[in-house]
């Protein structure tokens, strides 16, 4: 018999987290393959365009790895535009951790993806983020995850 | 008093160090608020005292009055404690 749902400790990030949102274990090649990964899932599940991924690498390009932001994780994004349907995350571990460039934070092994409508409607998610990648529990259980139900049960 | 979190977009990095950096000023009771910016932005901003920001985008932002503090690690909320304590207390 299944258990009832338990009530969502993050509920904002339970929605920004859209169906395949979350892969786990996958193959990066380089920096730019690893936040392709995390654009790509932003738009198989709906929240954002092709175009947008352009800009997420765009962004890197211009500014730098500063988006390592701590040891092994990553908050690959760009701007908002028209190029971003709805506010959303996406999840992406990785098999061999990457070099993003970073040098106190490298190798990366856990990649973030953002994509915002505005600059302020998110703040409950970032919130809820800072929170979330706060806690070292959460973040060993999201690297060690086999699957994709596994990290999303955290949420 | 003024501090501002800057990033390349100001919408995701400088948000999240905008959110534990004021966790961390409530903790040693310092009245502050925190904006989190586009680093476009903070380069015509001289009203902050701090500016929080990556280490990679220090050099972008010399020549500001502001006193520039660069954070490793956004969820270290000691370093943060101990960088915003030196500047602050």
């Amino acid at each position: 018999m299944a258990s009832p749902k338990q009530l969502s400790s993050y509920p904002a990030l339970n929605k920004a987290f859209a169906e395949h949102s979350i892969r786990v274990g996958a193959i990066a090649l380089d920096r730019e393959h690893a936040i392709e990964m995390a654009g790509e899932l932003l738009v198989a599940s709906g929240r954002s365009t092709p175009a947008y991924t352009e800009s997420m690498l765009d962004a890197v390009a211009e500014n730098g790895p500063y988006i390592v932001i701590a040891p092994g994780i990553a908050l690959a994004h760009s701007r908002p535009s028209d190029t971003v349907l709805e506010i959303g995350l996406s999840l992406v571990t990785l098999a061999e951790p990457v070099a993003f460039g970073n040098e106190a934070n490298d190798p990366v092994r856990l990649v973030i993806g953002l994509c915002a409508t505005d600059h302020s409607s998110h703040i409950d998610i970032m919130a809820e983020l800072a929170t979330f990648l706060g806690d070292a529990n959460s973040v060993n259980t999201v690297l060690n995850a086999g699957n994709s139900d596994q990290i999303r049960s955290l949420f | 008093m003024k501090i501002i979190a800057v990033c390349g977009m100001g919408i995701g990095t400088s948000v999240l160090l905008k959110m534990n950096a004021e966790k961390v000023l409530r903790q040693l009771g310092i009245d502050a608020t925190v904006d989190a910016t586009s680093i476009a932005v903070a380069r015509e901003s001289r009203d902050a005292q701090i500016i929080l920001t990556t280490p990679d985008l220090v050099e972008q932002l010399q020549g500001l009055p502001s006193e520039i503090v660069p954070i490793e690690h956004f969820f270290d909320l000691e370093e943060l404690t101990a960088k915003l304590s030196a500047s602050l207390l």
